[in-house]
């Protein structure tokens, strides 16, 4: 019962949310004239807008979920692995070749994926993986890719420098809806993915060796979660570029609230995420209308601060 | 009676050399078998090799005449279960939640924990005298509540065989005691085989049926707790001098230090 009540009040706020969403931006539309004929443009681009916000919340709050727990290190987020610099990469790259808009997030995607596959492979050693290794090359292959981006951007300048902006900051703009129904799919299998593996997780976050002696092949089950991890990532980044601190402090909220037990956090972060990054964009819009401010920014101003009194409240992150 | 669990000249380690060097040892049907031995004598090595944490190198195990590293992993833990030393749980579970991931073995990968499920960690509860504390978090558990939570969490396995990994370190001795008396408990009343690590001589000494004293990764004597307790066999392999004389309680051997002068 007690549980119910959360997920009656999160929906609730939930709803909240989507209608604000839907409501204000650039121009305010009363919420009895949503559904005029006038306004059905606005409207249709608003819905995708929240549709890729519940998306993007979710499917990076249960990466985050995961990686935290597989990891075992409260830092974990989607982007650790390298995901976010080879998506860039790959855009940057292809920005500078002169390739279409269209062929972007495609780039995106392999990218994205390709920089898994390297962070993996440098971090196996005799066939396992050890979550230091993983860690410090998903930071290293991070770092190295970084700094090839600038170094593009500094060579080739403006057309670069306007791709290189847009993903690593993030928006929400889509573009097109069938994208989004593409990108929608993984990322809702993965997540359902992540979810048969509740229990799973909740022994291998409290240690690998404890997970062996419950009967978990521990190895198989970080290689399918990074593995289903890296596909919801890297579709994401397709859409919306990179958009931090979703991953990290809505799992992070979350544990404070409704305890460790991922059976009940993973469907309750998937609905905060998608408050947290409808309000996020809403912001994003009107703020400093019609200016749009990157989405990545809004989420970075509001989650450090949260994250920062979380840590000085002395809870357990 | 045939052995158990049965260890056939068994080798391995982490890195290059093997910490564990060609160790034969036979776990009987109720045994309760204490493992003593120096500080990396390869004690909780041996564990992980019998629990299949590190691959084996050399040799085979054998649980009931099947070689484990073929049995199916969850298959393995529904019959033995494991107590660590002493967990470090980064997330703050409810004891409840906790004794319920000794359900595991027992579940589908689409299967979550039914009422039978609920049921047996409630009675793994009330065995271990945890029931009480069953919505506290484990963090908030004093040292001796959590080792009994653990152990409870072992028990909801169903195991037949439990391996411990010296579970009274951490405790003061009227829990050390509360805890030994428990699995001794398990182990007649419940005809649960106990395999465990112990570094305190005299509480091996009094629990157990049978002794293996490992030394550089090997079994130094093993057998009953007065073939094995001896001055000779602990000055040999400890380099320290006791006394060795009869708990006229217990009638079990008792090893007594002998403080060396500067």
């Amino acid at each position: 019962m007690y549980f119910k009540k959360r997920f009656v009040i999160l929906f609730f706020l939930l709803g909240l949310a989507i209608i604000f969403g839907l409501v204000k931006g650039a121009v305010n539309i009363p919420l009895g004239n949503l559904l005029l004929k006038d306004n059905q443009v606005i409207f249709n681009l608003r819905l995708l807008r929240i549709a890729a916000a519940i998306l993007v919340g979710s499917g990076l709050a249960v990466s985050g979920i995961a990686l935290q727990a597989i990891l075992r290190n409260p830092l974990a987020e989607p982007y650790l692995l390298g995901t976010s610099s080879g998506a860039g990469l790959a855009a940057v790259t292809a920005a500078i070749l002169g390739l279409s808009r269209l062929y972007m997030p495609l780039a995106a995607f392999l990218g994205a994926m390709l920089s898994i596959i390297l962070v993996y492979s440098l971090a196996k050693e005799r066939g396992l993986i050890a979550d230091k290794s993983l860690i410090l090359s998903g930071v290293i292959v991070s770092v190295a890719f970084s700094s090839i981006i600038v170094f593009l951007v500094s060579l080739f300048g403006n057309e670069a420098m306007h791709e290189m902006n847009w993903w690593l900051w993030g928006s929400l703009q889509v573009y097109d809806y069938k994208l989004l129904f593409l990108v929608a799919l993984p990322v809702v299998l993965g997540i359902c993915g992540i979810y048969l593996f509740a229990q799973d997780l909740n022994a291998i976050s409290m240690g690998e060796e404890e997970a062996i002696h419950l009967g978990i092949n521990t190895q198989a089950i970080k290689k399918i979660l990074i593995l289903i991890t890296a596909i919801i990532t890297a579709s994401l980044i397709c859409i919306c570029g990179i958009i931090g601190f979703v991953g990290l402090i809505v799992p992070h909220m979350m544990r404070l609230v409704v305890g460790p037990n991922h059976k009940l956090l993973i469907p309750v972060t998937c609905l905060a995420a998608s408050i947290f990054v409808v309000l996020c964009d809403l912001l994003s819009r009107t703020l400093f209308a019609p200016v749009e401010i990157p989405i990545g920014v809004i989420t970075a101003i509001i989650g450090a601060p949260v994250f920062i009194i979380l840590l000085k409240k002395g809870k357990r992150i | 009676m045939s052995a158990l669990l049965s260890i056939n000249n068994v080798s391995g380690g982490y890195y290059k050399e093997d910490v564990i060097k060609g160790v034969s040892l036979d776990v009987k049907e109720g045994d309760f078998l204490v493992i003593i031995g120096p500080n990396g004598s390869g004690k909780t090595t041996l564990l992980r090799l019998a629990t299949r944490v590190i691959p084996l190198r050399k040799g085979e195990i054998l649980y009931k005449d099947k070689n484990i590293s073929a049995m199916d992993l969850k298959e393995f833990c529904r019959r033995t279960a494991f107590v660590s030393q002493d967990i470090s749980i980064g997330f703050s579970f409810t004891v409840m939640e906790l004794v319920l991931m000794g359900r595991i073995p027992h579940l589908k990968r689409l299967q979550f924990e039914g009422k039978r499920d609920m049921e047996i960690a409630r009675e793994k509860l009330f065995l271990t005298d945890t029931l009480s504390l069953k919505d506290k978090r484990i963090d908030e558990l004093s040292a001796g509540e959590r080792q009994r939570v653990i152990i409870a969490r072992a028990l909801a396995q169903e195991p037949e065989l439990l391996f411990l990994d010296e579970p009274t370190s951490h405790l003061d001795i009227g829990h050390q005691v509360q805890t030994l008396d428990l699995l001794k408990k398990l182990n007649r009343k419940n005809g649960l085989t106990i395999v465990m690590i112990l570094h305190d001589l005299n509480l091996a000494s009094a629990y157990s049926n049978r002794i293996a004293l490992l030394d550089k990764g090997a079994i130094f004597k093993e057998g009953k707790p007065e073939e094995v307790l001896t001055y000779q066999n602990i000055e040999a392999v400890y380099k320290t001098i006791v006394l060795v004389n009869n708990n006229s309680i217990t009638g079990k051997p008792n090893v007594v230090l002998v403080p060396g002068e500067k």
